[in-house]
């Protein structure tokens, strides 16, 4: 049986992620998303299904006990805030060298430096582009809705394990705080001990005599070797972007303009959409899901018959690179956005499809 | 049938529980429902105040600059939310505390002494359901029924003998709101 | 007159007189010829075999000369960031409880870059093993100052001896660590004789017995040379040790069953 719960997107992705039989959450408090490990520190699910919770010393400290556990084969998790994020890069790094699934979430918050807790976009390049040091990327999932942080959390833990790769959910301090009516998965239980040898054979549970040891390591000193695991690392990138497009298009069939935009703004979009609607503007929305991978193929074939597009984004206007690359510099693009932790509201950004790309 | 609401005050006077069990009221009815609150450092002993929408559809955006109704608890709120009402719209608010009473001729302005009313029922902690009942006369957009098992949701189980209390305050608030209309 | 016996006679069993554990790869260690790195990581793995943990064992290696310490411990091992080790131990003991966990850190990864996470995951009294090996320098980077570096001490950032004035002062790290609640036994050893390496062997299975019984952190330091990093020979660089670093470090219990006895 499902379950209808009015809740703060912060506290669903908790709740989703015990349902979905997580073993373990370590964590450090940051506003705007303390409220997860609040959560988890008052439901106890250390009691009920075994997940073990734990405050960190650090954000740093967290994401490495999110790679020892990760290393384990664990289906484990942090979350933090954007100045925490940062912090949490050499270990996102490291789990992404060394292949590793895990769930990291990021209610972002207005930067740069210490910045603002109101909520913001400024993290996307962080969060699309890598983010600490090497070529790897995370897989990115943005929802728009207290809803989709619950079902991100299950997605999250499958696209993590399907790909030994670490998914971020890209959330902000809006979608964080909010309450909205979300539908909960029945509870999952954890992978047994056998279980989890049979899903990541690769997993250091101890060895075995019927097996060699396994090893789970960033390092490699000989270059050549090295070049092949980056090579290995692309390759999977490459996989990922093929099958793990994710979109939403609202208003799109009869459009003549759209708006891009995900997250939060994306909400903000639609009010947009219906006060243009009244106007007549022929306008629509598409919301990329996933940000990495970017849904590049289904925006240029959209485009195609579009006459213009703005992106809204609560950044200085970091996603449209994404949009120029998906649909061409000559196409006629704009970004509109709030920073600082402002969120711009309905009526001006449709003051700016009007004045930036109607009237441009 | 969309209903934009902001509901603003002090730190303290139930602003954000009246925004949760009036979300929680809409969900009872199956309706779409936001709570979005603002989580400032304002917070922390000063205004605060929250966005609920109820919608039969899908909710679009969760913030908002203009509001169906506003319900309007402290002076600083009255100044910054009483021109942020949709012309035809719905200003509920306490006087208690309010030195420069609303001015507009294009909404329609109700009061209600919650305050006064919650001391004299020496209950001053269901304030808000005295305003929320209140609201509920002026646009019966929840049934009472679903009120009730919204508070039953949003309370925890420890305070359920409150919930008679709740009632009779939403009850007496339906009593003695008046209509405040700006004379043209 | 002497009788000649063929390798392949000393190699039958009945006239071995020291067999490899099982537990330590055939791969060449890394390590400069004198180092107690070797025989550190010998006799723990001879610790776990000898107390049937193989199937049982994780380790976590730190950065620094032991980074590749996954190389030759024929365990399952994880490799952490520098200065993560307990970090990751804190999970994984969490996660398995029933699993024998142990980092093996250097000073540097331990005592400086990772001092936030030993004193918490100490201070937590999470219920893994600390194996830290105190040589007093960086030495996979060259022979850098460590936080063990002794006053007066050269190192490659420390040219003319480490002036506490302007570097500030060594860290006891170990001696810190003892008087918080959540270690359980503390106490310090070298490897470079053979009476100091049977009482370093066995405080490492002391360590891992209390790790069976939940007794929050054990915790063994092994004061070691470092030839290179030194500019010494080996012999001369345990002489110095003796004579410079076991003044500073001083050998023995600091902590034993929860009980401060220095």
């Amino acid at each position: 049986m499902k379950e209808l719960r009015l809740m703060k997107g912060n506290e669903a992705v908790a709740e989703a992620a015990i349902r979905a039989g997580a073993d373990g959450y370590f964590g450090y408090p940051i506003t705007p998303q303390s409220e997860v490990l609040e959560y988890l520190m008052t439901e106890k699910p250390y009691e009920k299904t075994g997940m073990v919770v734990l405050q960190a010393e650090s954000e740093i400290a967290a994401i490495n006990m999110v790679y020892g556990g990760a290393s384990c084969g664990k289906k484990v998790m942090t979350s933090s805030s954007s100045p925490g994020i940062s912090l949490k890069q050499e270990g996102l790094s490291y789990i992404a060298g060394a292949e590793l699934p895990c769930l990291v979430v990021n209610v972002v918050r207005g930067g740069p430096g210490l910045g603002t807790i109101q909520p913001s976009q400024s993290d996307y390049f962080q969060a699309t582009k890598g983010g600490g040091h090497g070529d790897y990327r995370l897989i990115v999932l943005a929802p728009a809705s207290v809803q989709e942080m619950a079902d991100f959390a299950k997605l999250g833990f499958e696209l993590a394990f399907k790909y030994r790769n670490p998914v971020m959910i890209l959330s902000d301090g809006a979608i964080g705080q909010m309450m909205e009516k979300v539908e909960l998965e029945e509870q999952k239980p954890r992978w047994t001990d056998e279980e989890i040898v049979e899903i990541s054979p690769w997993a250091t549970t101890g060895k075995t005599p019927d097996r060699e040891r396994n090893i789970i390591t960033s390092l490699d000193l000989d270059s050549h070797r090295h070049e092949k695991h980056n090579e290995k690392l692309q390759a999977k990138y490459k996989k990922i972007q093929e099958n793990e497009v994710r979109y939403e298009k609202i208003h799109c069939d009869d459009a003549e303009y759209i708006f891009v935009a995900y997250g939060t703004s994306a909400r903000i979009c639609q009010k947009s959409i219906e006060l243009g609607r009244k106007k007549g503007i022929k306008i629509g929305l598409f919301r990329p899901i996933t940000l990495f991978p970017y849904p590049s193929n289904a925006l240029r074939e959209l485009s195609q018959g579009l006459k213009g597009i703005l992106s809204v984004e609560m950044n200085a206007g970091q996603m449209i690179e994404d949009i120029k690359l998906s649909v061409g510099t000559t196409f006629n693009v704009e970004h509109f956005g709030r920073m600082g932790g402002v969120i711009p509201t309905p009526n001006e950004v449709l003051e700016a499809l009007e004045q930036k790309i109607i009237g441009g | 049938m969309t209903e934009e609401i902001i509901i603003a005050g002090f730190g303290g006077q139930g602003v954000l529980s009246m925004g949760k069990i009036l979300a929680y009221s809409g969900m009872m009815q199956e309706q779409a429902v936001s709570w979005m609150p603002s989580y400032g450092p304002e917070m922390r002993g000063g205004t605060a105040n929250v966005t609920v929408i109820l919608s039969d559809g899908r909710i679009s955006s969760p913030i908002l600059v203009e509001y169906d109704t506003a319900i309007i608890l402290n002076q600083q709120s009255m100044d910054k939310f009483e021109h942020a009402i949709k012309p035809g719209g719905l200003l509920l608010y306490d006087p208690n505390g309010i030195i420069k009473h609303p001015q507009r001729k294009d909404i329609n302005i109700y009061s209600i002494e919650a305050n006064e009313e919650a001391a004299k029922l020496g209950l001053s902690k269901i304030f808000n359901m005295i305003v929320l009942g209140g609201f509920l006369k002026i646009k019966p957009i929840v049934k009472l029924e679903n009120v009730i098992l919204g508070l039953k949701k949003s309370l925890p189980e420890r305070y359920h003998h409150m919930i008679p209390d709740n009632e009779k305050a939403i009850t007496r608030g339906m009593e003695i709101v008046v209509e405040k209309n700006v004379a043209n | 007159m002497e009788e000649k016996i063929s390798i392949e006679e000393i190699r039958k069993e009945e006239n071995l007189v020291f067999v490899k554990t099982k537990l330590l790869t055939d791969k060449s260690l890394s390590y400069c010829p004198g180092c107690g790195h070797g025989v550190a990581h010998r006799i723990t793995m001879e610790v776990i075999e000898e107390m049937d943990l193989w199937a049982d064992a994780i380790g976590v290696a730190p950065v620094g000369c032991s980074v590749l310490a996954y190389e030759f411990m024929n365990i399952d091992m994880q490799q952490a960031a520098h200065g993560r080790a307990p970090a990751l131990a804190t999970a994984i003991k969490r996660l398995m409880p029933n699993k024998l966990v142990f980092t093996y850190q250097g000073d540097g990864d331990l005592a400086a870059i990772g001092t936030a996470e030993t004193i918490h995951a100490c201070n937590r009294g999470e219920n893994f093993t600390i194996i830290f090996i105190n040589n007093g320098i960086y030495g996979m980077t060259g022979g850098q100052m460590a936080p063990t570096t002794i006053p007066g001490m050269k190192s490659s950032t420390s040219p003319y001896g480490r002036d506490v004035k302007i570097m500030g002062n060594p860290l006891k790290i170990t001696e810190l660590v003892a008087t918080l609640p959540g270690t359980y036994s503390v106490s310090r050893h070298s490897v470079h004789t053979p009476g100091n390496v049977r009482k370093a062997k066995k405080a490492i299975r002391k360590a891992f017995e209390n790790q069976k019984l939940e007794r929050g952190v054990s915790f063994v330091e092994i004061v070691s040379n470092c030839n290179s990093g030194w500019k010494m020979t080996p012999n001369d660089s345990n002489i110095w040790m003796e004579e410079n670093m076991f003044p500073y470090f001083p050998l023995g219990d600091i902590k034993v069953d929860g009980e401060l006895v220095k």
